[in-house]
């Protein structure tokens, strides 16, 4: 008896991405949650800019490609246009917390229907390994050479923090894929946000702690302790908004 | 038949995308064509349809794509500097090849410029509705009659040739009330086409909406493919309006508002003898090429008359191939010609024997 | 009795399954190549594998398929 095998929303594409890289993970756990729910016939995926702008080769269901940052608003078209649709929308730290930083907060505070899934890898991977809203205080990237510095570049935004201070959300939780166990969590957390979009609850959003091993510099192994020891002080993992909790 | 109606050419282009059976506008405040939003406002919502304020005018022209993704008719409108925003999405639209509508009812600029109306968005609806190679279908109404006729039309044609279609109003069009008839109503196609994005079934393989082709022959193709379609659009699709141009020695060339000037203004040259009359383009793309260099044969000069510092006069130049010499009577910043300041340059053309 | 099967071609040699193994039963090749390059991962007890799965869940191209 099989207990494990690549799930049927995934095409027979073989991925680009570097060895170790978590959007594998995550990817697989969209599917699974996408075949477990049975429901990829009426599946619609909006495909960022980034290490995943070739996500719309992976997935089996119907795909739009759409410029960076804006998902959220070319996934508010789709469902608006075909209500009855999944649509969801997989973005990068650089697309949906940068540039896209307005139309996500814009789409959560619309509580739009649709589910998002944000990969946080602190990092711009597909152009180099630049820094991201998400890089971490003193983290060396190409942009940020000498370390992220407060003064000049900032502070790393919070995305689930930051959208829990709407009132329409009805989803909203930070996980990682570092263990076994992490990635169980992140996959329950994954199809409960398809799961509300079926059952028409509102705006899910799922924050996946990931690891950029390339730009990080680092083994995959370690990049993926680097993220307990690192990313999860700066981004607790836990449950920022849940509506069905809530009294 | 419908009746007349007195309506505002903002108005009557929302009415008509309506008619022309769009259900779906996302749009953002801006002078002067803030009563389109307003009156989607009002009306989407008891037809069942989408009205969306967006967050920004990038937002509405990526939301505008998300409906085409899905094979039905979407639209937006804005004016100048939003249009401006709007280019990434516009390219994104034509890499993909999606139908969509985009209204520019036209202020001066550049930049913040000013509130009154221009033509000043010509280059940018004709040359750069975004980056790389493509067209968009450009319909320029000279009339309220025609902010609803061409609107009907350019969803027509977008969904036919499978690209953008932008709406070049000038903000008189938009702003001002004419009796219209309006066009009788179309309803939504039942069926998605079949390069939609609107979810298997299970029953066929996935369909992917996209412009990313990162090998370079292939992205070449699907250029060279789109520039056939193109060619096909200029063919067949070009219109534009002849006034008095059987016996014309001067050719005013103009669109909009101050074709409506000019034809005041020719027919008062008329009285006073002079041989002059207009060709009014009604696409500006495609052009019309064709009638503009019959039309060189004939006259002894041309006289274009737009709100914008000369920039359809490049495209008669080229339409003509330089063979005669084109005048500019020209007015910006929200300015716009009197009769008698088109009636001058006629006159001073006429003078100057061509 | 559990069987894991491996489609090689597809592994980067990234070693998060050896790391999850909790029998560390898995290991690097060495000194062989997929037609990619990399060392891909191979079973060294078969046996003694349960079939927990947790090499086919940390890793990121589905290369390890399980039954029990």
């Amino acid at each position: 008896m099989v207990v494990f095998e690549k799930p049927k929303a995934l095409t027979d594409k073989v991925f680009h991405y570097c060895p170790g890289c978590t959007h594998g993970i995550i990817h697989r756990l969209v599917a699974e949650a996408i075949d477990e729910l049975d429901i990829e016939g009426k599946t619609i995926g909006v495909a960022p800019v980034g290490c995943a702008v070739l996500a719309y080769d992976y997935f089996a269901c119907d795909m739009i490609e759409a410029a960076h940052g804006r998902a959220p608003a070319v996934a508010t078209g789709v469902k608006r246009s075909m209500p009855d649709r999944v649509v969801f929308a997989y973005q990068g730290d650089g697309d949906l917390a940068s540039i896209g930083m307005c139309e996500t907060v814009s789409t959560a505070a619309r509580g739009e229907n649709v589910t998002i899934i944000f990969v946080n890898n602190a990092i711009y991977g597909m152009t180099g390994g630049q820094m991201a809203p998400t890089s971490l205080i003193g983290q060396v990237t190409q942009t940020s050479p000498y370390g992220r510095d407060p003064k000049t570049q900032g502070y790393p935004i919070r995305v689930c923090e930051l959208l829990a201070t709407l009132d329409a959300p009805q989803y909203l939780e930070r996980v990682t894929v570092n263990s076994v166990k992490n990635v169980r969590n992140a996959k329950k957390a994954i199809k409960k946000a398809f799961q509300n979009q079926i059952e028409g609850k509102g705006f899910s959003l799922v924050e996946v702690v990931s690891a950029c091993p390339t730009n990080w510099g680092m083994t995959p192994q370690k990049a993926l302790e680097w993220i307990d020891e690192k990313m999860l002080p700066q981004y607790p993992l836990g449950c920022y908004r849940d509506k069905d909790q809530e009294v | 038949m419908q009746e007349k109606t007195l309506m505002k050419g903002n108005e009557a282009i929302a009415e008509a995308a309506i008619l022309a059976g769009c259900r779906h506008y996302f749009g953002y405040p801006i002078t002067p064509q803030t009563e389109v939003a307003a009156y989607m406002a009002k009306k989407m919502p008891k037809i069942g349809g989408t009205f969306l304020q967006a967050e920004s005018e990038i937002a509405a022209i990526n939301m505008v794509y998300g409906v085409a993704s899905t094979g039905k008719l979407a639209m937006t409108s804005s004016s100048s500097p939003g249009i401006a925003l709007k280019t990434e999405g516009i390219s994104y639209l034509a890499g993909a090849d999606l139908p969509a509508l985009i209204v520019n009812v036209q202020r001066g600029g550049p930049g913040l410029g000013g509130i009154q109306p221009s033509q000043s968005d010509y280059f940018l609806a004709t040359r750069g509705p975004g980056h790389g190679d493509f067209h968009v279908l450009v319909l320029a109404p000279a009339s309220v009659q025609e902010m609803a006729d061409l609107t009907g039309k350019a969803f027509q044609l977008a969904m036919k040739y499978r690209m953008p279609a932008m709406l070049l109003a000038d903000g008189t069009m938009g702003q001002m009330m004419e009796p219209v008839v309006l066009p009788e109503p179309k309803n939504p196609a039942a069926q998605p086409p079949a390069w939609a994005a609107v979810g298997t079934e299970g029953k066929r393989a996935h369909n992917v909406v996209n412009s990313l082709y990162l090998d370079p022959l292939t992205l070449e193709r699907t250029n060279f493919e789109r520039f056939q379609r193109y060619a096909q659009a200029e063919r067949e699709e070009t219109m534009w309006e002849e006034f008095m141009m059987e016996d014309a020695e001067i050719c005013v060339v103009s669109c909009g508002i101050t074709a409506r000037v000019s034809r005041n203004a020719i027919v008062e040259a008329r009285k006073r003898g002079i041989k002059v009359g207009m060709i009014r383009p009604i696409t500006l793309w495609p052009f019309p090429k064709k009638p503009l260099f019959a039309a060189a044969e004939k006259v002894k000069s041309f006289l274009c008359v737009e709100l914008n510092m000369g920039q359809m006069k490049q495209d008669v130049e080229l339409a003509i191939r330089c063979k005669r010499p084109v005048d500019l009577c020209c007015r910006v910043g929200g300015m716009i010609p009197s009769p008698d300041e088109v009636l001058q340059k006629i006159v001073k053309a006429n003078e100057q024997g061509g | 009795m559990a069987k894991l099967t491996f489609n090689e071609e597809l592994c980067k040699g990234c070693g998060l399954c050896v790391a999850a193994c909790p029998k560390h039963l898995l290991a690097l090749s060495q000194g062989r190549l997929n037609q990619k390059g990399h060392t891909p991962v191979e079973l060294t007890k078969p046996e003694e594998c349960v079939g927990c799965a947790s090499c086919a869940i940390m890793c990121p191209d589905c290369v390890i398929t399980v039954e029990r």
